[in-house]
Parts: C-alpha cells; structure tokens; sequence
C-alpha cells in the first residue's frame, strides 16, 4: 500500500516537475526573445526546417484524413439520409480539430526529434558549454530561433491542411460518391465561419507549436550521460510533446467554445 | 579577506585576475571540489595537474561559469560570478577564451566559422574576421583548412581548431584544458610555444590543465597539485619540481604507489 501512494507520489512529483521546468524555461525563452541581438538568418533557417519542409509530410496527413473522413461520414450519414452534411462535417472537423492535432503530431515527430537529438548531442559533446564559454546564451542563440519558428510556422501548415483537407472530402464525396459539386462545396461553407472555427484552429496550431518545440528543446538542453542519453531526451521530447499536445487540446477546445 | 560582493568592476591592480573562495561542489555522493580556494593574478599563468578524474575540468568550468559551486565564490577581476545577473554574467564570460578537451567545435558550422564565430559576436567587420581566422589557424598549424567541417578533422586537428578559437578574438583570460593531451611530440611543443608567444604579446591571465610535466614547466608561473578536492602544494615551476613533498614526488616522478589514488584511470587514456 505504501509503495503504490510511494509510486504516484513519485509521479505525481514527476509531473510538477516537468510543468515547472516548462515555464520557466518559457520564461526565459521570452526574455531572451525579445533581447538583442536578433538573429534574424537563424530564425529563416529554423522557418524552413519546421515550415516549409514539413509541407509534404502534413499535406499527406490532411489530404488522406479529409478523404477518409469523407467516405465514413458519407457512408454512415447515407443510412438516415443526410449525405448533404458531409461537405460541413469534414470542413468543421477537419478547421477545428483534425488539422491542427494531426499536423502538430506529425511535425512533433518530424521537427520536434530532430530539435531534441540536435541539442542534445550539442550539450553532451561539450557544445553548448562552449557557446556559453563565449558569452552566447544558448536560450537565445539555440532555443529562441527553434521555438518561434514553431509558433510561427504551424498556424501556416494547418492553414494549407485545412485547405488540402477539405480538397480531399470533395474529391471523394465528388468524384468517387457521386454527390454534387456545387451543393457539396455550398454545405462545406455554409456553416463554416471563419472568425470561429478557422481561428479557433489557427490558435491552437500556434499552442501546439509552442509546446512541442519548447518540450524538445528542454528535453534535448537538458541531456546527460553521451549518446544514450541523447537517444532518451529524443523519444521523451516526442512522447512529452504529443502527449501534451493532445491534453492541452481538450483544454483550448473547452477554452475556444 | 575583503569582499567584493556586487560591487561593480575595480580597476584594482592588487585584485587578481581570478578568484576563488572555499569552492565546494558535489555530484551526488561523490565530492568533487572539497573547500578549494585560489587565485591568479593579472598577466599570470597558473597550471593545475593532478590525476585523473580529480574534478581540474569541473574546476576550470567553475572560473568561467559553466558549473555554479554548491558553496563559495569565484571573483573574476573582483565582481562575484554568481551575485550577476546572466547578462552581467554573459558580459565577464566575453572576457574569457576557453578551450576544451575534445574541441566543443559547433559541428554545423564549418571550421572558419567556428573560430570566426567569438569575432562576429563582438562585432567585428568581415575584412578583420576573415584575416584574423587565418592567422589562427596559421598560429596552430593547420592551414586551408576553412572550409572543412569538425566531422572532417582528426581528433587532434579539432582540438587545435578548438584552440584557435579560444585564442581569436584575443580573451584577457585564457582557460585551457588539457590542450595538448593527444597531440604528438612536436604538436604538444608547437602548442606550447604558442602559449608562450601570446604570454609575450598579450599578457592574459592564463589557467592550464595538463598532465605533460614538461609542457607545466614551459608554460606555467606556477604549479598546483589538485587532489582529493583540494590543492595540495602550489609553487613556482622549479620548486615544484624539486619538491620533496610525497604527493607532488609521485606525480611528478609517475609512480603507482603513493599517496595518490587514481580514482577513474578508465577515463583517460592521458
């Protein structure tokens, strides 16, 4: 009995622990963020890795959720008769949820790994304490550019998944259900306000961007004990970072409503 | 001992260079720095030796700031270290150049730019960043090489590269740490003798760690033994050498037996 209250103890330790260290690293990203220099061609360089270079990976992922959502909605809604709300359902669920989560999951895998085992090879390889050596704070030369590429780069990416999504539905409730185009793109947009739900999804993308690549920056500055360890602060920057995503999720859906 | 607590930077000529007070730090049980205090003054070249695995690296990454003390103080030209603010703390850290065991190159930089990187940080205009590398890396030998990236270079190579760094934008205090452990014969002297120049031409506060006696001799005002978390004997090159003290007779002569213990011989093969 003891050792179970010990176990979740620990855990429960475990979790303050980790909020803690998320924003007071936070803090000090924000402080160093708005310090000179500013470095300006980092920043582009971080913009293209998370942006632009992720756009394959999450045209795939939105282009295929929209189809399938369309092809599940239209089968299921066929049953009572409302194959003329499919063209709304995959709009609003792909603007409000689908696009940014499965967007802010697959860049976490893509960017968010890459971040951590970059920063950790640099911090057990003696890198970071030798930027620190020269008078350069990391926070503001390695973290600072990484993390608001992220925050600005994936309210971009879910902007071009909703639109690619959306493209999906049409193409298979068009070409492949035989609905009608004209009638399924007036629906699509009938309740779907920008204001709101694209917004709402824009916010959460810029969240999700945030948490994932400030999660893998302190998970790779953080690193200890040589390649091992790099290997750990990678897999716990992609683990910590989705799983945050999808818990601060339910939260900003609650908040955005 | 006067304090120097958050008083601003002294122009003091009697206030060394850097200062440590009763430093103590530990890695879980292991007691790594036990009450260490020193200094080094202005224009001095201090070398410390000791053992394996005796804590010289934790030492000199606690002059610069790279590793806080759990308890006591490192002045560095009077103002204390960790009464700063990071900024402040940043600011007295441009005044060092360090060198590290295995280089610490930025492996996405090319070589140029790794040793150009101290220079563009001060502001340095390109005409004087690029002639300027190129005399570095004249300085340790290893010419047209630029262009290449740290996973290029040789151990060796990397750890001079490493050097040329330390030295480019031309620190009041240099930390060195084992700079030539590694290097054959003539690059440990060539290393040497640079050190010896710079000594000439600039006159910075220099902190050496080496396990190459003669390299000590050669480079070094004074010698300190670290051991067991403390220093042991410190002493002019000569009297260090002729001690008769156990310690510094075993080390110096490299005897097994003593009173010296290597606690982590798997950890370096110097």
């Amino acid at each position: 009995m003891t050792r179970l209250l010990e176990a979740i103890g620990r855990v429960v330790l475990r979790v303050f622990e980790e909020v803690g260290t998320f924003f007071s690293m936070l803090g000090r990203v924000a402080f160093w963020a708005v310090r000179p220099p500013y470095d300006i061609p980092e920043l582009a360089r971080q913009m293209v890795r998370v942006g632009f270079d992720s756009i394959p990976v999450v045209l795939v992922t939105t282009l295929f959720t929209g189809m399938v959502l369309a092809l599940q909605t239209f089968n299921g809604f066929a049953r009572f008769h409302a194959e003329n709300l499919v063209g709304s359902v995959v709009a609003l669920s792909l603007t409000r949820e689908l696009s940014p989560v499965l967007t802010a999951l697959m860049v976490t895998g893509r960017v968010g790994s890459a971040m951590a085992a970059e920063l950790g090879t640099m911090r057990v390889t003696e890198q970071i304490d030798a930027l620190t050596a020269l008078g350069t704070e990391p926070v503001q030369y390695l973290m600072v550019p990484r993390v608001t590429a992220s925050l600005l780069m994936m309210p971009l990416l879910v902007i071009m998944g909703d639109a690619v999504g959306i493209y999906g539905g049409y193409f298979v409730a068009v070409q492949l259900l035989g609905a009608n185009p004209v009638a399924y793109l007036d629906n699509s947009f009938q309740y779907l306000h920008v204001s709101d739900d694209v917004v709402s999804g824009i916010i959460k993308a810029a969240v999700f961007g945030l948490i994932f690549s400030l999660i893998a920056c302190v998970r790779g500055y953080m690193t200890t004990g040589g390649a091992e360890g790099v290997g750990r602060a990678t897999t716990r920057a992609v683990v910590a970072g989705s799983l945050t995503v999808l818990v601060v999720d339910f939260f900003l859906t609650k908040l955005l409503y | 001992m006067e304090s120097a607590t958050g008083q601003p930077p002294s122009p003091d000529q009697s206030e060394p260079r850097l200062r440590a007070v009763d430093l103590k730090k530990s890695f879980g049980n292991k007691v790594v720095l036990d009450g260490l205090s020193f200094s080094v003054a202005a224009g001095e070249s201090l070398v410390i030796v000791g053992p394996s695995g005796t804590g010289k690296s934790v030492l000199l990454k606690h002059l610069i700031g790279l590793v806080r003390p759990d308890s006591g103080k490192v002045f560095v030209a009077g103002e204390d270290l960790w009464a700063l603010s990071n900024v402040e703390r940043n600011r007295v850290r441009k005044k060092f150049g360090m060198s590290f065991q295995e280089g610490a190159l930025f492996d996405s930089m090319s070589v140029f730019d790794n040793i150009a990187f101290p220079l563009r940080r001060s502001g340095r205009p390109a005409s004087e960043v690029r002639s300027r590398v190129k005399e570095c890396l004249e300085i340790v030998h290893l010419p047209n090489v630029e262009d290449k990236r740290p996973s290029e270079l040789s151990g060796g190579m990397r750890r001079r590269v490493g050097f040329a760094r330390a030295i480019a934008h031309e620190p009041e205090i240099l930390l060195f740490d084992e700079p030539n452990t590694g290097l054959d014969p003539i690059m440990t002297d060539i290393i040497d003798e640079v050190i010896m120049e710079l000594r000439e031409k600039m006159t910075p506060t220099i902190v050496t760690i080496t396990h190459h006696m003669e390299s000590a001799r050669k480079i070094g005002d004074r010698i300190a033994l670290l051991y067991g978390g403390k220093i042991l004997y410190d002493a002019p090159p000569d009297e260090f050498l002729r001690s008769s003290d156990p310690a510094v007779r075993q080390f110096v002569e490299g005897n097994a037996k003593g009173p010296l213990t290597v606690e982590s011989q798997v950890a370096e093969g110097a």
